[in-house]
This record gives C-alpha cells, sequence and structure tokens, in this order.
C-alpha cells in the first residue's frame, strides 16, 4: 500500500470517527427513551452539587429511600436547578429532566407556552393535596385551574437588617422600622456612622430593580398591574407607585444614605451586608444564609422583620414541573417523588432533626422546612422546627408572627419585561439627581401597558 | 570490412488517442487521486462549518420568521417579529448607543493604539518589555476585566475617584451616570483589546524603510510631519483593514455591558447585541432575537463585504 494511499485511508478513517462521535454528540440520553424492565425510569434535577456535601448524601439517601418504597420507579437524579439561560436548549435538545425545578417567576410563561405537563389528574389523589395553600397551587394553574405542577417552598419579602450596626448607630435592634418612615429615619442613622457604611440599598440592575420595586409597591398595598375584561393594565402611575420612588429618592440624594454607589445587584448587597457595612435591605429570609455563608456575617447578627408599611409582601418560591413530553406514566411517577421528597411532612420533620443532628441551620423561615403548607400541618412543621431550632430565631419572630396576616402577593404577568421597563426607572431615580418622578412613571406606564396590548 | 549494424530504433506507433471525454475524465479521476488528501481535509472542515456555523446562521434567519416553541414547535407568523422589534422603544435606542459605542471605540480604540505603536517604535531600549506591557491586558479573561474596572469606578471609593481626589480634581459618577457610562465602556473596552491592534499597527511601522524617514529628515520635516506624510500614507492599507475589523468586533459589544451595567443607567449601555441577550435568555423569545440578530447580520455584512473587497483588491 503507498504511503498516499495509507494517508489517505488514515485521514478517511479519522473522519468517519469524527463524524460518529459528532452524531454521538447528538444522541438523546434524556427521560423520552422508553422505559425497560417495567420500570419507570424518571430523570430528575435538584441534587444539590457535590460541594454541599451533607445536602447531597441526604438527597441520595432520599432517592434509595424511594426506589424501595416504589420499586416500580427508576430515580435518576441530575445536578443542578432551573437556569433560564439553558432551559430552551434542554427543551429543544431534549435533555429536560423529566421533573424539573422551577421558580415562581417562570411557570406562568411556561404554562402559556405549553413547555410543562398537565399533571391534573395525576394530583387529584395525591397525599396533602389539600394541606398545601391555595395560593400557591394557583401559581402553577392556568385560567381554567389546570395544575402544571407543585409549590414545593416559598417565601415572601420582609426587611433583612443588621442588628449590631442598629446598635452601632444608637438604634433598637429589637424595635425594626414598621414604616418607610421609619426606614428613612433609621437609614439616615446608619449612614451617619461614615466610613461608607450604607443605611438602605436597593437593587438596580438586570431586572432586579423592578423586581424590588415590585415588592416595595406591593408593601405599601399597591399593585403593578390590574386586570379587567380579562385584559391587564398597569396600576402602579398611583400615589403608592410615587411614594415608593420618592422615599427611594429622598434617602439616596435628600439624606444620602443609600450609598453613592447604584446599579447594585442580589449579590453586591449581600456583600455589603455580609461586611457589615449596610443596614438594611428588602428581601426574603432565605439571603441570611447566603451572607453567612458565603459573605462572612454572623447569623446572630442579622434579623428579619415584615415589610414596612406591611400592606401586602411579594411572594415567590420554587416547585416543581413535568416535562410536557412525558408519558402519562412518568407524570404519575414524577407527581410521586414530588410529593414523597418535598411535600412529605413525616419526611420534613426527620429531615429537620437531620440538619440539626449535623449542626445546619435550622429556624430561619426557609427552606429545608419549606412554608407551604396550612392548617394543622403548617402548626406541625412549624413546632418541629421550634423544637429543633439552632438559630437566634427570635430575629425572625416578627416577621414569622405577621405572615399570615400579610397578603401575598403573586409576581405581575409578563414580568420580566415589566421589570425591564421599571428597571430603567429605578436607576433614573437612584443615579440621576435631577429626575422628573411623574415622568418617570408615565413613561413606564405606557411602555407596560405597550407590552399588555401587545399580548 | 564488416559493417556494423548500427540499428536505429524502431518508431514505435503511438497508440490511438481516446476521444476528448474520456480524457478529460481520466484526467479528472487523476487529479481526484492527487488530491484525495486535500479533500479528506476539506472535508472535515466543511462538516464542522457547516455544522457549527453555516447552519446556525441558516436556523437563526428561519428563527426570525417564526415563533419559536421547543416543546409545541414552532409557527411561522412572516414578519411579526421584525414588527415587534420597530415597536420596541428599545430598538433605537438599542442601534444608537451600539453606534456611539462603536463611534467612540473608534475614536479612542484606533488612534490610542496607533499612537502607542509609533511610540513603542520609536524606542530603542526594553522594546520587548513594553511590548509584554501593552499586551498583557489582552492575557486577562474579559469578565475578570469588566469586573476589576467596576471596582475602579465605584464613584465613592474606587480607583480612579480616588486618584482624582488626591489631584483635587472633580470626580465622575463613571457607571452610574447615564452620561458616562457608554464612554466608561469604551475605556475599558480599549484597554482591554489594545494589545492586538497596537502589535499588529507595530508591525505595519516596522514593513516602512528607514530611508523615506532619513529623506523626510533631510527635507526638513518635524515629527508630525513625518508622522503625516511617511507613516500614515505607509500604513494606510493595514490601517484600513483594522478599522473595518474593528467596526465589526465593537458593535458587536456585549461582555461590558452585561456584567457592567446591565445595560443601565435608564438604558444608556443597552446595545443590539444585548437587546438580543435579552430577548432569547430573559424573555425566552427566540424568534424576536433572531430577527434582531439577522438585521445586525446584514449590518455586519455589509462591513466584512468592504472589507474583502479591500483586501482582493490589494492582493490584486
Amino acid at each position: 500500500m503507498s504511503f498516499t494511499r495509507r494517508r489517505t485511508l488514515a485521514l478517511a478513517t479519522a473522519t468517519v470517527l469524527s463524524l460518529v462521535s459528532l452524531s454521538a454528540c447528538g444522541t438523546s440520553s434524556d427521560g423520552s427513551e422508553s422505559d425497560s424492565g417495567g420500570k419507570v425510569k424518571l430523570d430528575v434535577n435538584g441534587q444539590p452539587p457535590k460541594t454541599q456535601a451533607f445536602e447531597r448524601t441526604l438527597f441520595d439517601k432520599h432517592v434509595k429511600q424511594f426506589e424501595k418504597a416504589n420499586p416500580d420507579i427508576d430515580i435518576v437524579p441530575h445536578e443542578g436547578f432551573m437556569d433560564p439561560k439553558t432551559f430552551n436548549a434542554k427543551l429543544a435538545g431534549g435533555k429536560l429532566e423529566d421533573v424539573f425545578y422551577v421558580y415562581f417567576t417562570d411557570t406562568r410563561s411556561l404554562i402559556e407556552k405549553k413547555q410543562a405537563a398537565d399533571i391534573t389528574d395525576a394530583v387529584k389523589d395525591m397525599p396533602h393535596r389539600d394541606d398545601i395553600q391555595d395560593p400557591l397551587m394557583k401559581i402553577f394553574q392556568d385560567d381554567e385551574g389546570r395544575q402544571y405542577g407543585l409549590p414545593t417552598s416559598n417565601y415572601s419579602m420582609g426587611l433583612v437588617y443588621n442588628r449590631a450596626l442598629f446598635e452601632k448607630a444608637g438604634l433598637d435592634p429589637d424595635k425594626a422600622p414598621k414604616t418607610w418612615a421609619d426606614v428613612r429615619k433609621a437609614a439616615k442613622k446608619i449612614a451617619a456612622l461614615g466610613d461608607n457604611t450604607v443605611g438602605y440599598a436597593d437593587f438596580s440592575k438586570n431586572n432586579q430593580g423592578g423586581w424590588h420595586y415590585t415588592a416595595e409597591l406591593y408593601s405599601r398595598g399597591g399593585k403593578i398591574a390590574t386586570q379587567s375584561g380579562g385584559k391587564w393594565k398597569a396600576a402602579f402611575n398611583t400615589p403608592e407607585g410615587k411614594a415608593t420612588f420618592q422615599d427611594l429618592y429622598d434617602m439616596r440624594w435628600k439624606d444620602n444614605s443609600m450609598g453613592s454607589k447604584q446599579l447594585l445587584q442580589v449579590e453586591d448587597v449581600q456583600r455589603m451586608m455580609g461586611s457589615g457595612k449596610l443596614g438594611m435591605y428588602v428581601s426574603a429570609a432565605d439571603n441570611i444564609t447566603v451572607i453567612a455563608k458565603q459573605f462572612g456575617g454572623k447569623y446572630e447578627d442579622y434579623a428579619l422583620a415584615p415589610v414596612p408599611d406591611a400592606k401586602g409582601t411579594l411572594l415567590g418560591g420554587e416547585g416543581y414541573m413535568i416535562n410536557p413530553k412525558a408519558s402519562p406514566e412518568k407524570i404519575k411517577a414524577g407527581v410521586k417523588w414530588i410529593q414523597w421528597r418535598y411535600l412529605n411532612p413525616e419526611l420534613i420533620e426527620k429531615n429537620v432533626a437531620d440538619y440539626a443532628k449535623a449542626k445546619l441551620p435550622v429556624g430561619i423561615p426557609m427552606p429545608m422546612v419549606p412554608d407551604v403548607f396550612e392548617g394543622s400541618v403548617r402548626e406541625q412543621v412549624e413546632q418541629v422546627k421550634k423544637e429543633n431550632a439552632n438559630m437566634p430565631t427570635g430575629n425572625y419572630q416578627a416577621f414569622m408572627d405577621s405572615a399570615p396576616e400579610v397578603p401575598g402577593v403573586i409576581e405581575p404577568p409578563r414580568a420580566q419585561e415589566v421589570y425591564a421597563i421599571l428597571d430603567s426607572a429605578m436607576q433614573s431615580v437612584l443615579t440621576k439627581k435631577d429626575t422628573d418622578i411623574d415622568a418617570l412613571l408615565d413613561d413606564a406606564e405606557k411602555k407596560v401597558n405597550a407590552i399588555y396590548s401587545g399580548s | 570490412m564488416s559493417m556494423s549494424l548500427k540499428t536505429s530504433p524502431r518508431p514505435v506507433a503511438a497508440p490511438p488517442l481516446p476521444p476528448a471525454p474520456q480524457r478529460r475524465r481520466a484526467a479528472r479521476r487523476r487529479a481526484l487521486r492527487e488530491h484525495m488528501t486535500a479533500y479528506g481535509f476539506l472535508c472535515a472542515a466543511v462538516v464542522i462549518f457547516a455544522l457549527f456555523s453555516w447552519w446556525p446562521i441558516i436556523r437563526n434567519v428561519l428563527l426570525g420568521f417564526q415563533e419559536v416553541n421547543f416543546a409545541t414547535g414552532n409557527t411561522w407568523v412572516g414578519a411579526d417579529n421584525f414588527e415587534k422589534l420597530f415597536n420596541d422603544p428599545l430598538f433605537l435606542t438599542a442601534w444608537k448607543n451600539t453606534g456611539l459605542f462603536t463611534l467612540y471605540a473608534l475614536l479612542l480604540g484606533f488612534a490610542v493604539p496607533f499612537l502607542t505603536a509609533v511610540l513603542l517604535n520609536e524606542f530603542r531600549h526594553a522594546r520587548a518589555y513594553f511590548r509584554i506591557l501593552v499586551y498583557l491586558p489582552v492575557m486577562l479573561p474579559p469578565v475578570v476585566v469588566a469586573l476589576m474596572w467596576k471596582w475602579f469606578y465605584d464613584p465613592g471609593p474606587g480607583l480612579l475617584n480616588e486618584i482624582l481626589r488626591t489631584l483635587h480634581l472633580p470626580t465622575s459618577a463613571w457607571l452610574d451616570s447615564s452620561s458616562t457610562s457608554l464612554i466608561s465602556l469604551v475605556i475599558v473596552s480599549t484597554w482591554a483589546n489594545m494589545g492586538t491592534t497596537t502589535l499588529i499597527y507595530l508591525a505595519a511601522l516596522q514593513t516602512i524603510p528607514g530611508e523615506l524617514y532619513e529623506a523626510a529628515e533631510l527635507d526638513g520635516a518635524n515629527v508630525w510631519q513625518r508622522l503625516r506624510h511617511v507613516t500614515v500614507p505607509q500604513t494606510r492599507f493595514v490601517l484600513l483593514v483594522l478599522l473595518l475589523l474593528q467596526i465589526v468586533a465593537t458593535m458587536q459589544v456585549f461582555t461590558e455591558p452585561y456584567v457592567m451595567t446591565g445595560g443601565g443607567p435608564e438604558d444608556s449601555t443597552v446595545t443590539v447585541m444585548f437587546l438580543v441577550y435579552r430577548y432569547a435568555f430573559v424573555y425566552n423569545d427566540f424568534g424576536t432575537a433572531s430577527a434582531l440578530s439577522l438585521l445586525l447580520l446584514i449590518v455586519l455584512g455589509a462591513f466584512s463585504a468592504l472589507y474583502l473587497r479591500l483586501t482582493r483588491a490589494s492582493k490584486e
């Protein structure tokens, strides 16, 4: 064989191999493959990463326990949660898990686009179905009340504050600001400590400013949008909407209590809080863990109070939905898994004990004890949490006590597009001293109505 | 006398030539055999390009005219996505910001590297050291550069304002003001990318024969005149090509606004690519995102065509 021929043959082989390996990349290994051996193979995400050793071991233990109790179901766990940036690519490429994690923010759009399976029939006889708070179940329903997923934990916004800074500024750390006027006064005192200390911080980047404006408006009893005759319309160009911006403007420019650096997003604010340079910001309880774990804060320094004015609070949370291409058997198995793993008071009680034994935080109003139940089940879960608490629960008592009374309000429709518009207005308030709040609200209202009239 | 028989080679009759088409086919077969390896290499490249470059471009064009739903399938919507784009108040803002960014980036990102190259070319000592120094930022990952500059730009304790304060000069809000945010991003982009451009200019400068400068000097030309009448005309082609490449690159600016400003304040740094990203990955509207990418592709295509024409003209 001549050298040229050998070379040609080698090259041809290499090319064929490359093509084979390329085509192998596209081979689906997703859950849409037929189930084998009479078992339903169920790909699920939500497995904690290896860096969270305890949580992962617990998850894997649960998988084994579930499979033992349900020998006809084979759980294939996958690391990770919902990433809106890769969701569509996974769906298009057939790589989306059968049971996938989702934020409350995304459910409406996924239901509208039929990107989640209808599980109405499968949840009818689900254990503890009626113990779950109805407003949370509604987040996973369409206009006709069909169910497309299940909530597994929720949060509502409160006011996170630094008790140590309160003390330093001569404020009583056991008396959190109750109104926005109180927040303004406290922020001024904290900022007066100097050394780049910020009294109150807010987000204003990557749509998070719009999201926070919404939370602050809800706390005053305002609304972003209202529905009439089946059509949505902007509803924030009101005295409450103006007061929300006006207070922020006054704190930023008149009191100089919000610092000079703006265009902040959640990590920036958490970092400021962890380093003891920030007094207050509006957030959910889960932020306390992040501040302590990632940004060096001490749990005992942080407290959570109800949102100022407390006329309403933005609801958020997470849950699980099922792949729209899943077979009826998979849907049934998926619902079984979600209920057993996340909506199971008995398992939650065991988790609380396991967390306490491992000296992991118990007592912060956040997952692993999801606040999705109501009635006696909620009381039972809260009692177990109280008994095992290793966190300064007194720091969150005011928030917990007010929780049943502050009405939870969900996000407006087409939330991200609306947030983008309000983000820009928020930036103007926080970065432009000569901004015109009325003009900002008029402009934002016009743009939001354009979005709703196009839908 | 014996006669040696000298035999001359008997003329051999040449075999009859095959007809012309057969001859051509045979030649083609021979050429194919000879070029088999080249075709093999070409085949792999064509497949890779087709899969990862051409097909995505074609698919992007198709998606631009569809409502995209990866679960239920796409539906053709004609020019609806374009209509939606034209009704989006951010559409014109994004193009205006992109145009301004490109303009500033050219003014700054074109002049600064050129002058740096001229300066480096004049150095007699430590030339390599300075070259490395200028090139160093290129080696930093773009996101690291953006995050680093975010701290420099902090209007409170940020490095730049600290320097200005030390010099008793007025400070700036940098990224936190809609009037300075875009130019602040251009400074970052120029700092991060000027290394490569400077080296290309430097290479071009070094091809200019020294005699030209000597002649100019003898004629009494000063530094500015030498730059204007010798350096610029001699490097005109490189300058033009880099100008076009820079237009194509800067019009796709995304990392800086995404990491540093999120498009703010007040949409002053929303660029076309940033808007494409927002449509695709925040609003999950891949159809409109594709339509906008298509418009950008057409604009960039025009500049690329000009670039190709220029380079081809220079070869001829």
